[in-house]
């Protein structure tokens, strides 16, 4: 007797809103080409049971100072190109990524403490470099992120760029920043689903429209918490699908920042041989962590090695082919 | 998957006759339903709901064993669809795939290195879980070598792996009481292969490329002719999809409690891999929905290391993290006037702060204390890490011997308590740290002194 399986649909109420980031000189800017993430009205890739009408997209992580601290598997990898951020972000777009995320690192007291100007003039001068639209990340002290990165959203007003990081004990210099000069703020919560609503529903409190927030929910690397943030992905991505409006903002993971932390990343000597080879262990770390997000609903990944960007730009494609 | 209270009583008669002693059918089913009452207290139930409710009973997805031996793959009896929701119970095997046209020097010499290989991580020896043997030759009798080999070299389970059942016999044959998974019975081949499954005792895998009606009428087909221990691979030619019908298998199973796909299945990710580093990926995709076993074609300790690692973080469960062992831990190569920290024994909060601490490259001593596995606050909170268990951790280590300081650094977060826990330390010397470990950096290099 043949057996008919009828194919078991969820049926949602709501879907990921959807984000553009990026300008182009119509609407402002002068990006030659905008990026518009979310819109999904299931869970990760499953084409059978809803609309999924953007790709997840790759951005490429560089920054303002020369990395000496990352893993020297990873500045292998890029050479020379790190010491100027101009060059480092044309080489960086040559790889094809959809997005460029710069670290604004030299505003850090502990690297150079760079002054708001200075740094904005950076931001002008990666804009004039490559056309994709760009996400900016402040230094990460909350004091130089309120000077430096409502500097940068003055000079680049109209660009929609996506500014982070937005946290619940910082996000009010920036979010006005965002609000008064056309971009996007990134709101981080420490791997927590009611903290990251609060702080979504914070930022939108102060005005500025949901199609102009992104959620980070905080990214843990392979072997280093990703079970958590891989959790929590699902959970933001079901509440959305069920249709909580303060959580169906686009995600974005920092994975290769954290996957390039992971002591299997980083060390090369006095680690098991079990590990395996050194120069590949990094790329493979970041890759795993990176589908694994996307698995559970990312919408944006930011990585690091250019072999990573290849193999999920490769892994994004057979999940989206129809 | 057991039912509510309210589905109970879709099956009850609903006359609320209170012959059984609850006042009304919906009392008695959500009696039911809380396993408080037993379905033969109603004396009116109809035969087909007592069908109904008894295989209600039974686990929506089997538990399906490989092996006979010390070591076993053990998969199904998944209760969830997403790991949040409760957790996921049966990690899926990883085994190796080797084919009876290599020589026997590179067989022997491969399931050597993939029975060896163990690594530590987070206090758990993660080892690999099998080995496939696919008849590549077409030749029965060159199967049977092959598995006679691979079984003498190894303890670990077999996927047997022949569509052609003679060469299979000749498999199991070689294979003796070790319960291989037999892989697969199809639409052809589906009675011989059933035979061999009941014959040897053994696990059956069953194949379809003809999609869920079509994997669904065979498995059907195959319990109804008496082999109850299946695994199913619903192969399709695109990754998505295969996630697709991998999600819809389980989503059937566990919502619709569909019995002839409630078994456990069976993914090779070199389907849609050009590459090792892509089979990896898939493999890992794998591992996050809902494979029961997974084959791989490629043993590279680089590629294996991070599966394993992912493996054992989607089947940590979410309510019972893992916990690192109570310790001094050090980093760099510390010595008598290296700082000394201290934070709970919750994994996730050991390793950031460890990562941090290796960033810094500072040398450091980092003691854990015992906090029943939970974060800094939560322990603190509920008294699982208070000024008592900080200078009990202190005492039953033997750090003193190690230091010549008497400084201890506690998380920024419980700085309130720092006076107790000088009051418990009488000589110490009690630091702040920061409350967030991206600070530790910093304060390890421009803040913390010995004195």
């Amino acid at each position: 007797m043949p057996v008919t399986v009828e194919t078991p649909i969820e049926k949602w109420n709501g879907k990921v809103r959807e984000v553009t980031l990026g300008a182009t000189q119509a609407e402002g800017g002068t990006r030659t080409s905008t990026v518009t993430v979310g819109g999904s009205a299931t869970l990760p890739f499953l084409h059978f049971e809803g609309s999924v009408p953007h790709r997840p997209v790759i951005a490429i992580q560089i920054q303002d100072v020369d990395p000496q601290d990352w893993s020297p598997a990873l500045r292998a990898a890029w050479g020379d190109t790190t010491k100027d951020v101009v060059a480092w972000a044309k080489k960086a777009a040559e790889l094809g990524p959809d997005l460029i995320a710069l670290n604004l690192r030299s505003a850090h007291p502990d690297a150079g403490n760079r002054g708001a100007d200075e740094v904005a003039q950076t931001v002008k001068s990666v804009l004039g470099a490559v056309g994709l639209p760009l996400i900016v990340y402040g230094p990460g002290v909350a004091e130089k992120d309120n000077d430096v990165l409502v500097r940068v959203a003055e000079v680049t007003a109209g660009e929609r760029l996506a500014i982070g990081l937005c946290e619940q004990g910082n996000y009010r210099t920036i979010v006005a920043a965002c609000l008064a000069n056309g971009h996007i703020a990134i709101a981080r919560a420490p791997i927590d689903v009611n903290i990251q609503k609060q702080i979504n529903i914070l930022i939108n409190d102060m005005g500025l429209p949901l199609d102009r927030i992104l959620m980070d929910p905080t990214t843990g690397a392979l072997g280093y918490g990703l079970e958590y943030s891989y959790s929590v992905l699902e959970r933001l991505r079901l509440s959305s699908l069920q249709g909580d409006g303060m959580t169906q903002m686009p995600t974005i993971c920092t994975v290769g920042e954290e996957a390039w932390r992971a002591k299997e990343s980083k060390v090369s000597e006095g680690v098991p041989e079990a590990w395996g080879n050194y120069a590949e262990r990094g790329v493979i770390w970041e890759t795993i962590t990176a589908t694994t997000q996307l698995q559970a609903g990312a919408d944006i990944v930011v990585l690091r090695h250019p072999k990573a960007v290849g193999l999920i730009r490769k892994t994004i494609d057979l999940m989206m082919a129809q | 998957m057991a039912l509510s209270g309210l589905e109970i009583y879709k099956l009850l008669p609903k006359t609320n006759c209170k012959e059984c002693g609850q006042p009304t059918c919906l009392a008695f089913a959500m009696k039911l339903a809380s396993k408080a009452a037993e379905l033969s207290a109603c004396p009116y139930v109809s035969d087909e709901s007592k069908a109904a409710l008894e295989s209600a009973g039974a686990p929506p997805i089997r538990l399906v064993v490989i092996g006979a031996g010390n070591k076993k793959i053990e998969i199904g009896n998944e209760t969830v669809c997403f790991r949040h929701e409760k957790t996921f119970f049966h990690q899926p095997g990883i085994v190796v795939r080797v084919k009876d046209t290599q020589s026997p020097e590179a067989i022997a010499a491969l399931v050597q290195k993939v029975s060896d290989y163990s690594v530590e991580r987070v206090g758990i020896q993660i080892t690999l879980d099998g080995i496939a043997v696919e008849n590549a030759s077409g030749n029965a009798q060159t199967f049977a070598k092959a598995v006679e080999l691979v079984k003498s070299k190894t303890s670990l389970p077999l996927v047997l792996l022949s569509q052609d059942a003679a060469t299979m016999e000749a498999g199991l044959g070689a294979a003796g009481d070790s319960k291989p998974l037999i892989y697969a019975a199809t639409s052809e081949n589906w009675e011989d292969m059933a035979a061999l499954a009941k014959k040897f005792n053994a696990p059956l895998a069953v194949h379809s490329n003809q999609g869920l009606s079509g994997l669904a009428t065979l498995a059907d087909q195959i319990s109804k002719a008496g082999v109850v221990d299946l695994v199913l691979d619903p192969e399709t030619p695109s990754a998505n999809n295969s996630l697709a019908l991998m999600t819809q298998v389980r989503r059937l199973a566990l919502k619709k409690n569909f019995r002839p796909l409630g078994f456990p299945m069976i993914t090779f990710p070199s389907r849609f891999a050009s590459s090792p580093e892509e089979e990896t990926i898939v493999a890992a995709q794998n591992i996050a929905k809902y494979s029961g076993v997974i084959v791989l074609d490629n043993f590279d300790p680089t590629l294996v290391y991070p599966l394993l690692t992912l493996r054992q973080n989607v089947y940590t469960d979410p309510q019972k993290p893992i916990q690192v062992k109570p310790d001094i831990y050090t980093f760099g190569d510390p010595g008598p006037n290296s700082p000394l920290l201290i934070t709970t024994n919750f994994s996730l909060t050991y390793f950031t702060v460890a990562g941090e601490i290796e960033a810094s490259g500072i040398s450091t001593w980092l003691l854990i204390a015992d906090s029943e596995g939970m974060s800094v606050l939560t322990a603190w909170a509920a008294g699982k890490f208070d000024a008592e268990k900080i200078a009990k951790a202190v005492k039953t280590s033997n750090i003193v011997d190690k230091i010549g300081h008497r400084k201890l650094v506690l998380p920024g977060f419980v700085a309130g308590m720092s006076g107790e826990v000088e009051e418990e330390l009488p000589g110490w010397k009690i630091a702040v740290g920061p409350r967030e470990a991206v600070d530790i950096s910093a304060y390890l290099k421009g803040i913390w002194t010995p004195n």
